[in-house]
């Protein structure tokens, strides 16, 4: 229960302290913190219009994206504390859960028929192919790790070994963050701020999207941002109690968002063709981490 | 001689110009320009004279400093050998003598239109049912862009064929800005009217179009502008030239996001057109460039505080480049990106800084030099490699040369002379005479050239915007690049839309 406050709370902020960084560093004096927030809600009141190709698959695509982060949100514990859901193998379900409302995103920018948002999709499908197996790899290797294989279990118990478990936890929060980036469609992989469709990647995806539908899409990409979050804090947070697990949350949430404005303020992004390749070394990252628990557990022959 | 040999910025009876056969013509213009890279076409034009055409083809030479003009006569409905079957650089000339004529020709490649514009001689095509080069096939697809731009710049339709993220080709159709302009300047007599369309040919090329126009309009009428008239359009030109230098190295960061650059760049950019406000009362140095006189007179005052400026930007300047060129994730973005071959440049007759980017040397500041060029002794600053980041580097250093020229002209402002009258209301133009005017705008060579009737007035006034040929340099530049490294191309080349369609 907690954990699903949390990150409601903390999306809220979310984009907006990464839009004020880069402002900051770009020497502007830049929106509120809120501004964001402001956006959604003001679109929330707008009717949406409808091309006459698409089909039900254009309206309802926004709805399922929405919910299926959300009910990933749902799984993500708070440090000791349960999420709302949590079952055995509930990773897999977080994955494919996410997966479903990428799906739906994809097929219904198919569904307009333009060709840029066609050409959105297909980026799209094929960065997030390339990045499942690094966080399969990753989490897996945290599965092997404590022999757990729920995202409570896995994350409770983390906590209770050595050192060696900060290290994996340093390493698997930067793969996350990565896959955050990529999940989220930012900078290096694509920019959230171009307005030159050939370039974009998710944002020519909902370039048909307006009113209300694009209100949902915009609050799902802050609640992934705030869900991948949750998930780094809990490297760290660990069987913290309240009275510290709260802050240091908070603390991770907020250095997140500040990194990301780091990174997008102060370098270009990757061209096309790189980015598979760049995708694909997290994956080596993250078995790097598996080489790790096999060696921490000695499993080598 | 087949042909005359004037000078820039220089006119002549239009009488003395050798009019001969068509076939001689071709011969003559041809073989001038087979087997000399340092000659290039710069205008080739036509008007009606009686029931006839009058072709006029006026070719560069930067070695001898001069142009060589040669003419002939043809009938509209006459079938011709197209120059470009030999030379592709005549390619758009052509299209727009049978656009606007209806000269036909045996073996153009292909006589698509230039523009839709209303003074065409067919008025059936349309943009509607224009047909778009196109490829039959299950696996390649086609990206039509515009002609509304994503950033609201200008219109323009692009039409790519890929081959998933690989652009085989790309077709670029112009034209929806056409607002025949140089028919405009038949129609308006009176010479302030005239001095404000020439502003208005291309609002990022102001002084390089209006300079351009005011030597043409000198030329032609014998008046002879002071020293500090062509103190103050020279320093004016390297000004503009500064200014959009540095903006669009901010769109250049813009575009592969470096969002640190696209600040700096953007805000640097900022203090050097307001200096133009301050000095003639308008950022894009409209109402700087009269015919005949100069109304903002660059006193102490002003040339201290464009000192103080300059001494502001070019260490912040130098120091972005540095960063800028020192970031591996932007110089992946630049280098090898849209690389034209030194061949291509110079088939296409290519002018200007693009021209430059792979040792095509078009500078006509050094090739034809004029205003206050002539003692300057201007290198061109060349590069060879012919890619985006070739580009961006001959965009720094010219700032940094034009910086160079702007302190050495400061530091000897010349008298301002008694002018004659305020402002002269309209100039006599000599009668019977043809006239070409040639700049070296930011962008690269701007060529204006007139023609008048027996009694002084304009018959034609042509103008050729470096754009006009650099746009096909720019659809040969992208083949093979990926689609999504197009934006990052097209802003390094940074061709006007407006003076391409006039």
């Amino acid at each position: 229960m907690l954990s699903i406050i949390l990150i409601l709370f903390t999306s809220i902020f979310f984009t907006g302290i990464i839009l004020r960084t880069k402002s900051i560093t770009s020497g502007r004096k830049g929106p509120g913190l809120m501004q964001p927030i402001k956006d959604v809600i003001r679109l929330f009141k707008k009717g949406a219009i409808y091309s006459e190709t698409t089909s039900i698959i254009f309206r309802i695509a926004p709805a399922i994206y929405f919910s299926t982060v959300f009910m990933a949100c749902l799984v993500i514990p708070f440090g000791s504390y349960k999420g709302i859901v949590s079952f055995d193998g509930d990773f897999i379900f977080f994955a494919y859960i996410l997966a479903l409302g990428k799906f739906f995103s994809i097929i219904s920018a198919m569904d307009t028929g333009s060709s840029f948002e066609g050409m959105g999709a297909s980026r799209e499908a094929l960065y997030s192919m390339f990045a499942e197996p690094a966080f399969f790899i990753l989490i897996g290797s945290f599965a092997l790790f404590t022999g757990n294989t729920s995202f409570h279990n896995i994350f409770s118990s983390l906590h209770l070994g050595s050192s060696i478990t900060y290290t994996l936890g340093g390493l698997a929060a930067f793969v996350l963050i990565m896959i955050a980036m990529i999940e989220n469609s930012r900078m290096p992989v694509d920019d959230p701020k171009t307005h030159l469709e050939l370039t974009m990647i998710h944002e020519v995806m909902i370039l048909d999207n307006s009113g209300f539908d694009l209100g949902l899409i915009l609050s799902t990409g802050y609640l992934k941002f705030a869900m991948y979050g949750a998930i780094i804090a809990d490297f760290f947070i660990g069987g913290l109690s309240f009275f510290w697990a709260i802050p240091l949350f908070l603390i991770i949430q907020i250095m997140f968002a500040v990194l990301v404005g780091i990174i997008e303020s102060f370098m270009s992004r990757f061209r096309m063709n790189h980015n598979p390749q760049f995708i694909l070394t997290l994956s080596s990252v993250s078995f790097l981490i598996f080489l790790g628990v096999l060696l921490v557990l000695d499993k080598f022959v | 001689m087949n042909y005359i040999t004037i000078n820039n910025q220089h006119s002549v009876q239009v009488n003395t110009i050798p009019e001969m056969e068509y076939d001689m013509f071709y011969n003559i213009n041809i073989s001038l320009l087979e087997d000399h890279p340092e000659r290039h076409c710069v205008l080739y034009f036509g008007y009606r004279e009686t029931k006839m055409i009058r072709l006029i083809c006026c070719i560069a030479d930067d070695i001898q400093h001069n142009i060589m003009v040669s003419s002939s006569i043809v009938r509209s409905e006459a079938v011709l050998n197209s120059f470009s079957a030999k030379n592709l650089s005549f390619e758009r000339f052509e299209r727009e003598l049978h656009e606007n004529f209806g000269i036909d020709y045996s073996d153009h490649p292909w006589l698509k239109p230039v523009r839709y514009s209303e003074y065409r001689i067919d008025k059936s095509k349309t943009i509607k049912n224009y047909p778009f080069f196109s490829i039959e096939s299950e696996e390649l697809h086609e990206v039509g862009v515009g002609p509304v731009h994503a950033g609201i710049i200008e219109p323009g339709h692009f039409r790519f064929i890929c081959n998933g993220e690989q652009i085989l080709h790309l077709e670029i159709q112009l034209g929806y800005q056409h607002r025949g302009i140089e028919q405009l300047f038949l129609d308006k007599t009176k010479l302030i009217q005239r001095t404000t369309l020439a502003e208005a040919i291309a609002g990022d090329s102001v002084v390089g179009h209006t300079t351009a126009f005011a030597y043409l309009m000198e030329t032609l009428s014998g008046t002879l502008p002071g020293n500090d008239v062509l103190y103050s359009r020279t320093l004016a030109q390297e000004l503009e030239r500064i200014a959009v230098h540095t903006g669009d190295l901010s769109g250049i960061c813009t575009d592969v996001a470096y969002q640190l650059g696209s600040s700096v760049f953007g805000r640097l950019r900022t203090p050097v057109i307001n200096f133009f406000q301050e000095w003639c009362g308008n950022r894009l140095a409209k109402g700087l460039i009269r015919v005949g006189y100069n109304p903002f007179i660059l006193n102490n005052v002003l040339a201290e505080r464009l000192n103080s400026i300059l001494d502001a930007f070019e260490p912040d300047f130098i120091e972005m480049n540095g960063e800028l060129s020192k970031l591996p994730s932007s110089l992946s973005r630049f280098e090898r990106t849209g690389t034209l071959k030194y061949d291509q440049l110079l088939s296409i007759g290519t002018v200007g800084m693009s021209a430059r980017m792979n040792a095509l040397n078009r500078d006509i500041r050094m090739s034809h030099p004029y205003g206050s060029y002539p003692e300057l002794n201007h290198e061109p600053v060349m590069k060879h490699h012919g890619d985006v980041y070739s580009k961006v580097q001959i965009r720094k250093q010219e700032v940094l040369q034009s910086i160079s020229y702007i302190r050495q002209w400061l530091s000897q402002i010349p008298q301002p002379q008694p002018h004659p009258q305020p402002q002269p209301q309209s100039v006599t133009l000599r009668p019977d005479s043809f006239a070409i005017s040639l700049t070296e705008g930011w962008r690269g060579e701007i060529c204006h050239a007139a023609v008048t009737n027996k009694n002084g007035e304009l018959v034609v006034y042509k103008i050729k915007d470096p754009s006009f040929h650099n746009w096909l340099a720019l659809a040969l530049s992208v083949r093979n690049n990926e689609i999504s490294d197009f934006p990052v191309i097209n802003k390094s080349f940074d061709l006007s839309y407006c003076g391409h369609d006039l």
